[in-house]
């Protein structure tokens, strides 16, 4: 993988996020205040512009980051600075190298993970995003540990992704504007972790045009 | 959401466009008292003073909070995001920039998950472009009970006040810690509760966030359209002022005979006629508690864009924050003695 697979994944993600930007919301507005998918979309746009503007030489980890910083300085919002912080973790962790392997994606969705939960103090089951990154990178690293090929273990990380957002549906929100709610949050969707499952299908479908 | 279509009716040109347009608007109004940065999508105040700097911001749709409170004797900027999203670190920075007159700033930060991320970035930027920062943050409502299982309070009603008296505070001269600590002590002895019977209609949305049938209303709402901890039958003035003074004084737990400062405020859409009455019925009240109601304010000043109800906060006073509430403001929503 390398820089082609990031602008890739980066434009997927924009499609994806406009394609679904009125569900997202939907489901902001039932336990939070409908902008999720507003603000996703107004940011991702601005990602695939900044990125446009890239010259093909820069390396995959300098994109993630770049992506990272007009996240944050575009979405506002909690979002704004937690998928900030994911994408400019996930950057650094690239470093400068040309291409990476599936282990170096794993070491970077970790340090993206490690961002968030020290931004956001949330934890596994407290209905957020974490819950749907969580089990998408648990997945992938046992997938990789036991040989499984790179597209293979994305499908898998994206299906763990998509069941730990639609798990989020029965717990109550302990972080973030739905915990205001207590437990009116109960019997909805996550939209945090429902756009964290959108961008690791994403990821998956970058990957296998690549290959 | 809502069950029944509720046409959007609003003075729009192109909901993407309704901050900035609304901004260059108020700037307009009130050139003498605030200049509109549209590059670095910040209010400032046109005068500029050796002083130490106040700041806030949150999402908009609170109007006039927080750009109609930059002026004398209040904020020295305001940093406004989209509706009810909170604006972007580069925004607070470039406003921390602009109000630093080398003494340093305060951040008046309301405890949204937002709000609290993006200010927290924006002051290690600051930090390292060797600006001192004091955060301070307002976690007032009472709705939010459990804290530990939620975000935390939220900062809602105090937020005003705290801006209007760490700002006479700044403007007298007080330096940084003491500001700071000003307005943390208004974010300490003050309370608040919230009450809507309708909801709002984002203007990126067009529809109403929740449907609130006839006959029902929200209590312990926050200022963004969220629903509130539970539904009630709609109660008369009388009973929803007993609701929220019981609410407010049995967390504040203020003093026998303590003088405070009731604020009634509007959620955008409840008329000033019903704002009165609300406020004659909690000043009884708080009176026949033994309560000293010397100082109050009712009016709109932290809202929901369109969305009907209120909110009372409840500010315990000493002579000190009196001598601060009564100094100058002119502010475009706040104006005496100046």
């Amino acid at each position: 993988m390398r820089t082609t697979t990031i602008h890739a994944w980066m434009t997927t993600i924009a499609e994806s996020v406009k394609a679904q930007r009125d569900y997202l919301t939907q489901l902001d507005a039932a336990i939070g205040d409908g902008d999720h998918g507003v603000n996703m979309d107004r940011g991702f746009d601005a990602v695939g512009k900044a990125l446009a503007a890239q010259d093909g030489a820069v390396p995959p980890g300098k994109l993630l980051t770049l992506a990272g910083k007009t996240l944050v300085s575009t979405v506002g919002g909690a979002s704004g600075p937690l998928w900030g912080t994911a994408f400019r973790r996930a950057g650094r962790t690239l470093g400068d190298a040309d291409e990476f392997d599936g282990h170096d994606l794993l070491a970077a969705l970790r340090a993206a993970l490690e961002g968030v939960v020290e931004l956001g103090a949330a934890q596994p089951g407290d209905k957020t995003m974490v819950d749907a990154l969580g089990p998408a990178i648990d997945s992938l690293a046992g997938s990789l540990d036991a040989g499984e090929p790179l597209d293979r273990a994305l499908a898998a990380a994206t299906a763990a992704a998509e069941e730990g957002a639609r798990a989020t549906v029965p717990l109550q929100a302990r972080k973030g504007r739905a915990s205001y709610l207590g437990e009116r949050s109960i019997g909805h969707q996550d939209p945090g972790a429902t756009s964290a499952a959108l961008i690791m299908a994403a990821l998956q479908r970058a990957v296998e045009r690549e290959s | 959401m809502a069950t029944v279509a509720t046409p959007m009716k609003k003075l729009l040109n192109d909901p993407a466009e309704v901050v900035r347009e609304s901004l260059a608007g108020l700037a307009a109004a009130h050139g003498d008292l605030v200049r509109y940065d549209a590059e670095a999508q910040i209010l400032v105040r046109a005068a500029t003073a050796d002083k130490v700097g106040l700041v806030s911001g949150g999402g908009s749709g609170h109007e006039p909070m927080h750009g109609g409170f930059v002026g004398i004797g209040m904020l020295d900027a305001a940093c406004p995001g989209e509706v009810f999203t909170s604006p972007v670190p580069e925004q607070m920075l470039a406003a921390t920039k602009a109000v630093d007159a080398g003494k340093g700033v305060v951040h008046i930060v309301k405890n949204y998950t937002g709000d609290v991320m993006n200010f927290k970035l924006a002051a290690e930027d600051a930090l390292d472009e060797g600006i001192d920062v004091e955060s301070v943050l307002i976690d007032d409502d009472v709705a939010v009970q459990d804290s530990l299982y939620t975000a935390g309070r939220r900062g809602v009603g105090a937020t005003v006040l705290a801006e209007k008296i760490a700002g006479a505070a700044a403007e007298r001269g007080d330096d940084l810690a003491a500001v700071a600590g000003l307005a943390r002590r208004v974010n300490e002895k003050a309370r608040s509760y919230g009450v809507a019977l309708s909801s709002c209609i984002p203007p990126a949305a067009g529809a109403p966030i929740f449907d609130l049938p006839e006959g029902e209303m929200e209590v312990g709402i926050g200022i963004h359209g969220e629903p509130g901890r539970e539904r009630r039958p709609l109660g008369s003035a009388a009973e929803i002022a007993e609701l929220m003074i019981e609410a407010v004084v049995s967390d504040l737990e203020p003093a026998d005979g303590a003088a405070v400062l009731p604020f009634v405020n509007g959620m955008g859409g409840t008329p000033q006629l019903e704002l009165y009455l609300l406020y004659g019925e909690i000043d009884r009240r708080l009176r026949e508690r033994g309560l000293r109601p010397e100082r109050r304010l009712v009016g709109s000043y932290i809202t929901s864009l369109e969305m009907a109800g209120a909110s009372l906060t409840l500010l315990e006073l000493d002579d000190e924050l009196t001598t601060l509430w009564d100094a100058p403001v002119h502010t475009p929503a706040l104006r005496w003695g100046a």
